[in-house]
C-alpha cells in the first residue's frame, strides 16, 4: 500500500465564515483542526479545489447549503455515485462553486477515489460572523462523528 | 403594439450578485437597467479610523478574484500620504505578484465562464465534458496565476505578506525563479488559445467607446503612469476626480462612474490594449495580428481575445520579472504617522481601480473613496445593452436573453466589487 493510499481523509471545509452561516465549512474545518486532524479551510473559487483533487484520495467536503430543506439538517453524498445538483450549492456570489468543481472534476476523470459531501443547510447567508443555533449544533455532531470514524481507522 | 419584455433574474457567469430590465415597446427600446441589489458593503465608512496601515487588508476583502488590484491602490494611497518612496526591488516584485493576479482572474473568466457562451454551452461543466482539453489548458494555466500568489503573497486568496511600504517578507529567490518554467508554458498556451478562440463565431458590434486606463511611455501599465483616454485625457492620478465622477442611481447600491461632462466611459482589457498597445511585447503584438485584431479592438464580444492577450503578456513579464528577482532588502520601507493626502490607481483585471484617502496626524483615516472597475463601467454595460438589444430585435426572447448575457459577460463585471450582480427582465410592450 503506497503512503498516499494511507492517509487518512481530508476534510475541506467551504465556505465565507464572514457571512454567517455559509461559514458553518470552515468552522468543521477549523475545529477538527483543534484536534490535530488533517482538515483545511478552502476559500475563493472552486477551481482550487481540482488542485485538491490531485493531490488526495479521499477527501471529505463540508459545505453549507440553501436547497430550501430544514435549517440545520445534514445531507451527504457519494459524489463517486451520481452528480451533484449545483442548485444546492448556489448560494455564492462566484458561479463556479463546488458542485461546478466536482463535476468538472467528473468530466475530465480526476475525481479522487472517494470524494464524499457534506452540506449543512444554512439559515442566514448575511453579513456577519456566527453559526445560527441549530447549525452549529449539526456541525458539532458531525465533527464528534468524523473525530470518531478517523480515530478508528 | 407589443410590450416586449426581457429579465434576467440571476446572470449566471458574473462575480456578484445583479439583475437586468429591458423594456421594448414595438421596436423601441423603451428602458434598459443593469440593477445591482447587493447591500453597499460601506468600507470607505468603516475605513474612518482606522489605522492607515491596516487599509490594504481591509481592502483586500473587497474582493475574493481581484484582492492585489485593492491592496496595491490602497498602499499607493497610503504610500503618498505618508511620503514613502518604496525601492525599484519593491515595485518589481509587486508588479510580478500582480501579474499573478491577470492570470488567475482573466483565465477563470475567459476560460470557464466567457468561452461557453461562444460555443453554444451553459457552463463550465458542458465545456470541460465537451472540450476537456481546453479545460485542462485553462484549469493549469489559472494555478500558474495562484502560484505566483502563493510565492509572493503567502496565499492565493487575500495574500498576507503585503503591506504599506513593501512586503513583509522577501521570497526566496529560488522559490521565485522556480515559477519561470511554468509561466514560460503558460505564455505559449495563451497564445494557443487566443488563436483558437479567433475562430469563434463573434456578433458583428462594434462602438466608438471612450478608453480610459493607465497609460505610460515604456511598458504596458500595471501599476505605474497616468491616467489617460483614446480621446486625448492624460491627467495624474490624483487629479482623478476633477475628470470623473460617481452618482447614485436608486436601482443600484454602486456608484456609477461618467466623466465630468456625463459620458459613459470603458475601462479594462480593451482600454488598456488600446491605449498602450505599442507597449505590448512584440510577441504578444504578432498574437493579436495573427487573431485578427489590430491595435484597437471595439468589438466588445472580441474582450475575450485580449484578455487572453493580456494572460501571455501577464506569463512573459512575470517571467522576466521572475529571472531578474533580487530579494528587495530591506523587505518593506517603514513608515511613520503623519497628515496626509493620497491617491493610488492601478489597472485591476476589470480596469482601473482608484483609491484616495485623507489622514489625520495619528495616520488615522479621516476621509476614504475607492472607485472599483465595475462601478465605472455600468454606464458603459447599459448603453451596450440598449445598442445590442437594438439590433437583436428579432431574435426570440430567449435568445436575445442570451445574448444580453453575453454582453454583461463580456465586461467581466465583479459585481461583489461593485457591491453588486444579475437578475435579467424583458419587456415586449
Amino acid at each position: 500500500m503506497s503512503d498516499r493510499e494511507k492517509q487518512l481523509p481530508l476534510v475541506v471545509g467551504i465556505g465565507n465564515r464572514f457571512r454567517m452561516d455559509d461559514g458553518v465549512g470552515p468552522w468543521v474545518a477549523e475545529t477538527l483542526q483543534q484536534t490535530g486532524l488533517d482538515a483545511r479551510v478552502h476559500a475563493g473559487d472552486g477551481t482550487g479545489l481540482l488542485d485538491l483533487f490531485e493531490d488526495y484520495d479521499d477527501i471529505i467536503l463540508v459545505d453549507a447549503t440553501r436547497s430550501g430543506a430544514e435549517p440545520g439538517s445534514l445531507v451527504s453524498l457519494d459524489a463517486g455515485l451520481a452528480p451533484l445538483h449545483a442548485d444546492m450549492f448556489h448560494y455564492s456570489t462566484h458561479r463556479f462553486g463546488l458542485a461546478e468543481a466536482v463535476e468538472t472534476a467528473r468530466a475530465l476523470g480526476c475525481l479522487p477515489e472517494r470524494l464524499w459531501v457534506y452540506g449543512i443547510e444554512g439559515k442566514d447567508f448575511g453579513a456577519g460572523i456566527g453559526l445560527t443555533a441549530c447549525v452549529e449544533l449539526t456541525a458539532s455532531v458531525l465533527v464528534t462523528d468524523l473525530t470518531l470514524k478517523r480515530g478508528g481507522d | 403594439m407589443t410590450e416586449r419584455i426581457i429579465q434576467v433574474d440571476a446572470l449566471a457567469r458574473v462575480e456578484g450578485e445583479g439583475a437586468l430590465y429591458v423594456r421594448l415597446r414595438g421596436r423601441e427600446v423603451e428602458k434598459v437597467e443593469f440593477r445591482i441589489f447587493e447591500p453597499p458593503r460601506f468600507f470607505e465608512a468603516f475605513l474612518r479610523g482606522r489605522d492607515a496601515l491596516e487599509t490594504p487588508d481591509i481592502t483586500s476583502r473587497i474582493c475574493g478574484i481581484c484582492p492585489i488590484a485593492y491592496i496595491m491602490s490602497a498602499c499607493q494611497g497610503i504610500e503618498m500620504a505618508l511620503g514613502v518612496d518604496v525601492s525599484p526591488e519593491i515595485d518589481a516584485l509587486r508588479r510580478l505578484i500582480y501579474c499573478g493576479e491577470w492570470i488567475q482572474s482573466h483565465t477563470l473568466h475567459a476560460v470557464m465562464l466567457h468561452a461557453p457562451d461562444f460555443l453554444g454551452l451553459d457552463d463550465a461543466i458542458q465545456i470541460a465534458q465537451s472540450h476537456p482539453d481546453l479545460v485542462r489548458t485553462g484549469l493549469r494555466l489559472k494555478k500558474i496565476g495562484n502560484s505566483v500568489m502563493e510565492c509572493i503573497g503567502g496565499r492565493a486568496v487575500h495574500p498576507v505578506n503585503t503591506r504599506v511600504g513593501g512586503f513583509y517578507r522577501a521570497p526566496d529567490r529560488a522559490a521565485v525563479r522556480a515559477l519561470v518554467p511554468e509561466l514560460e508554458w503558460g505564455a505559449k498556451a495563451a497564445r494557443d488559445l487566443t488563436l483558437a478562440f479567433a475562430e469563434f463565431d463573434y456578433p458583428d458590434d462594434e462602438f466608438d467607446y471612450t478608453f480610459v486606463s493607465l497609460i505610460h511611455p515604456d511598458v504596458y501599465p500595471i501599476l505605474e503612469g497616468r491616467i489617460g483616454s483614446n480621446r486625448g485625457l492624460d491627467i495624474a492620478v490624483p487629479d482623478f476626480n476633477d475628470n470623473f465622477v460617481e452618482e447614485h442611481v436608486a436601482r443600484s447600491t454602486a456608484l456609477q462612474g461618467r466623466m465630468r461632462d456625463g459620458s459613459a466611459y470603458l475601462v479594462g482589457p480593451l482600454a488598456r490594449y488600446a491605449n498602450n498597445f505599442d507597449r505590448l511585447s512584440p510577441d504578444c503584438q504578432a498574437t493579436a495580428r495573427e487573431a485578427g485584431l489590430g491595435p484597437v479592438v471595439r468589438n466588445p464580444f472580441k474582450s475575450i481575445l485580449v484578455r487572453l492577450i493580456e494572460v501571455q503578456y501577464a506569463c512573459e513579464e512575470a517571467a522576466r520579472l521572475a529571472r531578474a528577482y533580487e530579494p528587495p532588502d530591506p523587505a518593506f520601507v517603514a513608515a511613520s504617522p503623519r497628515a496626509g493626502e493620497g491617491h493610488g490607481c492601478t489597472e485591476a483585471p476589470r480596469g482601473i481601480c482608484y483609491h484616495t484617502y485623507r489622514l489625520d496626524a495619528e495616520g488615522r483615516i479621516e476621509h476614504a473613496q475607492i472607485v472599483p472597475p465595475t462601478s465605472q463601467n455600468q454606464p458603459q454595460i447599459e448603453a451596450d445593452l440598449a445598442r445590442v438589444v437594438a439590433d437583436n430585435l428579432d431574435l426570440a426572447d430567449k435568445d436575445l436573453k442570451w445574448r444580453c448575457e453575453q454582453t454583461i459577460r463580456n465586461y467581466d463585471p465583479c459585481i461583489s466589487c461593485s457591491t453588486h450582480f444579475l437578475k435579467l427582465q424583458v419587456d415586449r410592450v
